[in-house]
């Protein structure tokens, strides 16, 4: 071996360790922060927290709240990404659709406590107070643009045969469009709007003035309505260890719910895709 | 006959507009609610340190206004005056201010709040900085420790992990690093616990996955001809790196590093648990100050009047910069590429 | 006594990782020095793989499995020695230099025109300027592309056309002085003025290197070769000259592939 190969073989040993090694640093902070909140949320984690409200010292309505904003949220913002995404596959060309494509991912990427901020000075300053509808409209405008870009992408696997098949049947566009296209990518729509689901569900920022949180079990989305997220963060800027461990104990679950349903997500993709 | 295909386009067309409504929504609204400060504190805002100080300001009175003003003050309180003090100029009238038997005839002080925004937006500017010093390099390994040099058998498990720990909530990165990875650093560095430095760390770990992904993804376009090419003249692994993979996926790495850059801009949970909150233009990496997202977070809830217009000017700031970063990235770098 | 062969292929067999069955079966095969082996076949017949296995570009893949001996010959010792027991990763680099592979479709790095042919070269320690200019402008030459891009070597090689781009690869496969290049396909994403100026090309290169190519066009193989192997379903069916495989062929397969019965 001369010596420029000796150089060349070390320097790439050299780098090629390091990278493993960065993979490795990720892992370790994956399972660091992943077994802090398993240990934590497990000694928290108690049967009644389940059965009472944070008023009480349960979490029961925190989870139903967040749920419920994120299932507005998916049920307002679904439909509407769809069809916008539908738009740009299926019916737009040229300029518009790539404007509203490149302003769809810029939005995708904006930061959330700044759309927060917009829905406080549409939906909430006027109506003078702060309320679940407005936690459900933030979390749909940042779950929309998601909707929007898997619509468009997953559309776009759909093979073109297809279409021109359905067509040749004498279908109009649009019959075509929702019975045939839309079905061929079904799995795959349902994974990204389960994956937006997902998360939009661990959002705090667009949450903090919009819907505040609430201590006490609620179903009225007019009034401050209760959010899991948010009242971690009250509770654990709350200088007591049983408020601290609250905390935790709704970080582990919320956690929990993340990734249950990202990896549900993940299997749907691998099992039918 | 209603034409539903017409019917159906029209809903589509007028969905996809709504990304457009709701974005310029976004813009014109905050500015709107921003309006108030932009006009009192213009530009200067962006250099002004101050945050919520009590200023007073002397203003002169008319000769008429100090009549009246010396009338009503003898009428409700009796303390015996210097009638000199009624044709002294104003210059005296100040320097007797502290004796405090005198009562200020000649000027009037006027309490005034105001508010800058240079604070948050060095705060900002430099815990992105810091997470990204400290994230970029670490991302390339994994990107390219995913794409090259992993076994089969470890690049979906791996490459999974990465993907659940960009799904984690922000929140929980937060959580996390203020109660146990901010202790570890101020071991390592000293400092305060909560600090510019901890901050722009836990941010850098919470963008990490994130940006390993999207360059993975953009190293993945490299042809594997192109990459067997250079293997068939002898370069080792390093070099298709360095010199095939990283020249082709250029673009799109850069793309990505950028993009990654705009999260960090805007992200609030995981910088609000570890930036301290404080007011000042950090001395040192390990000292607290605050950033944009967590100005917001904290004050919005109980503000009004100039601190709330001030708020959504230093919103409206954070929107148009990362509106204008994530979109060059998208315009220059991402192009075509979804 | 300087040996006639540059290259013995003995008894290879080679199987895919996760394959059922192998790829290539017993392959026996002797490759001439200063002469062009072409390898013919219907698409599948392990033409590819067995060029792949050459270089051992196959070890970029793991658990691929290979029986056999391809034995090179080392022109100091005038012995040959056995490319698959090589284990060392700087010996990889040796024998990747001593037989450079051109794809398919041309493979430009992103570089420029100069920096592509140089790269070879640089990666093997040569720094100096002049030495460097003197050896890209003789491998230019070398690859009948000189006049074209003299005056914009600093130009990006991605802007050149297919054909100038695969002589470009030749020229860059040609300045490490290899002993061996191996072509898969070379001219079947190219144009026939193209095809024609890299078929000469490879007439030229015979003097100096020995050459091995794989083509599904067999007027290419008739045209540019001195010796033919035909293979079918993974296992070398005829070897022989040229003009013995394309005239009087042995075997029935042999001559109803060439005379396209199938393919």
């Amino acid at each position: 071996m001369n010596s420029t190969e000796r150089r060349r073989l070390l320097t790439n040993k050299i780098i090629l360790g390091l990278s493993t090694i960065s993979a490795l640093l990720g892992l370790v902070f994956l399972f660091w922060i992943l077994i802090t909140l398993f240990l934590k949320g497990v000694s928290a984690l108690d049967f009644s927290l389940f059965t009472k409200d944070l008023v009480d010292g349960g979490l029961r309505n925190l989870i139903f709240g967040q749920f419920v904003m994120a299932l507005m949220a998916t049920i307002i913002g679904v439909p509407l990404g769809m069809l916008a995404g539908i738009y740009l596959r299926e019916y737009g060309n040229g300029k518009y659709a790539n404007i509203i494509r490149d302003l769809s991912d810029i939005m995708m990427s904006a930061p959330s406590i700044v759309i927060g901020a917009f829905v406080f000075a549409v939906f909430v300053a006027p109506s003078g107070g702060i309320n679940g509808w407005a936690g459900s409209i933030a979390l749909a405008i940042m779950l929309i643009p998601i909707v929007v870009s898997t619509t468009d992408n997953m559309l776009s696997l759909v093979p073109k045969e297809l279409r021109e098949a359905g067509i040749a049947l004498g279908g109009s566009k649009h019959k075509v469009i929702l019975q045939i296209i839309l079905k061929a990518a079904k799995v795959g729509l349902m994974t990204g709007i389960l994956l937006a689901f997902a998360r939009v569900i661990g959002e705090t920022a667009p949450l903090l003035f919009t819907s505040g949180t609430n201590s006490f079990w609620s179903t009225n989305l007019g009034n401050a309505f209760p959010s899991l997220t948010v009242s971690i963060y009250d509770l654990a800027n709350f200088p007591t260890d049983k408020a601290r461990n609250l905390a935790w104990a709704a970080s582990f679950l919320l956690t929990v719910i993340v990734l249950v349903i990202n990896l549900i997500g993940r299997f749907i993709i691998r099992d039918k895709g | 006959m209603l034409n539903k295909e017409f019917i159906f386009k029209k809903v589509a067309f007028s969905s996809a507009t709504l990304i457009l409504i709701v974005l310029t929504s976004i813009f014109i609204m905050l500015f709107i609610s921003a309006k108030p400060a932009i006009e009192k504190y213009g530009l200067h805002f962006l250099v002004d340190s101050n945050w919520n100080k009590t200023i007073e300001t002397k203003i002169p009175l008319t000769q008429a206004q100090i009549l009246a003003k010396k009338t009503k003050t003898q009428s409700s309180d009796n303390s015996d005056m210097n009638d000199d003090n009624l044709f002294a100029d104003d210059t005296l009238v100040l320097g007797d201010d502290a004796s405090g038997d005198n009562v200020d005839v000649s000027t009037n002080i006027k309490t005034d709040t105001i508010f800058g925004g240079y604070v948050p937006i060095v705060g900002t500017i430099l815990s992105t900085l810091i997470a990204m010093a400290f994230s970029i390099p670490i991302a390339m390994g994994i990107a390219v420790f995913l794409a090259e040099i992993a076994p089969d058998f470890l690049i979906k498990p791996v490459g999974m992990a990465i993907e659940l720990l960009a799904a984690i909530p922000s929140i929980i990165y937060g959580m996390w690093g203020l109660f146990y990875f901010a202790p570890i650093v101020q071991n390592i560095f000293g400092g305060s616990q909560m600090s510019l430095l901890t901050a722009g760390l836990v941010l850098g770990i919470m963008i990490l996955p994130f940006m390993a992904a999207i360059t993975r993804d953009a190293m993945n376009t490299t042809p594997d001809v192109l990459k067997e090419s250079a293997y068939a003249m002898g370069a080792t692994k390093f070099e298709v790196v360095k010199d095939i993979i990283f020249p082709y996926a250029k673009v799109g790495i850069i793309g990505s590093v950028i993009l990654s850059l705009g999260r960090a801009l805007g992200e609030t949970m995981a910088v609000a648990f570890l930036i301290g909150s404080v007011f000042k233009v950090p001395g040192s990496l390990t000292s607290p100050t605050i950033s944009i997202p967590v100005v917001l977070a904290n004050n919005f809830g109980e503000a009004s009047g100039d601190m709330m217009s001030s708020l959504f000017y230093l919103a409206f700031v954070l929107f148009v910069f990362s509106f204008i970063i994530i979109g060059s990235a998208k315009f220059y770098f991402l192009r075509g590429r979804r | 006594m300087a040996k006639e062969l540059i290259m013995d292929i003995k008894d290879f067999s080679f199987k895919y990782a996760g394959a059922p069955k192998p790829s290539l079966e017993n392959i026996n095969m002797p490759v001439y020095k200063n002469k062009i082996t072409a390898m013919i076949g219907p698409s599948g017949c392990g033409k590819s793989t067995l060029l792949r296995s050459i270089n051992r570009i196959h070890d970029l893949y793991p658990n691929n499995e290979y029986t056999g001996k391809i034995n090179l010959l080392n022109i100091q010792s005038d012995e040959f020695e056995n490319i698959l027991d090589i284990k060392k990763e700087n010996d990889f680099i040796r024998l990747r230099q001593r037989v450079g592979m051109i794809f398919q479709k041309p493979t430009p790095f992103p570089m420029s025109i100069y920096d592509n042919v140089a790269y070879g070269l640089r990666l093997d320690g040569v720094k100096d300027k002049k030495v460097l200019d003197e050896k890209v402008e003789t491998a230019l030459r070398g690859a009948a592309i000189w006049d074209e891009c003299k005056d914009r070597l600093k130009e990006s090689a991605m802007g050149m056309s297919g054909g100038q781009q695969q002589r470009l690869c030749i020229a860059r496969a040609v300045a490490l002085k290899p002993e061996v290049i191996l072509f898969d396909e070379p001219t079947s994403a190219l144009d026939p003025i193209s095809t024609k100026a890299i078929e000469e090309l490879i007439s030229e290169l015979k003097k100096d290197i020995s050459i091995v190519i794989v083509t599904h066009n067999m007027q290419q193989a008739s045209r540019l070769s001195d010796y033919t192997a035909f293979m079918y379903i993974g296992e070398l069916i005829e070897y022989n000259k040229t003009d013995k495989i394309f005239l009087n062929p042995k075997e029935k397969l042999t001559e109803d592939y060439i005379t396209g019965r199938f393919g």
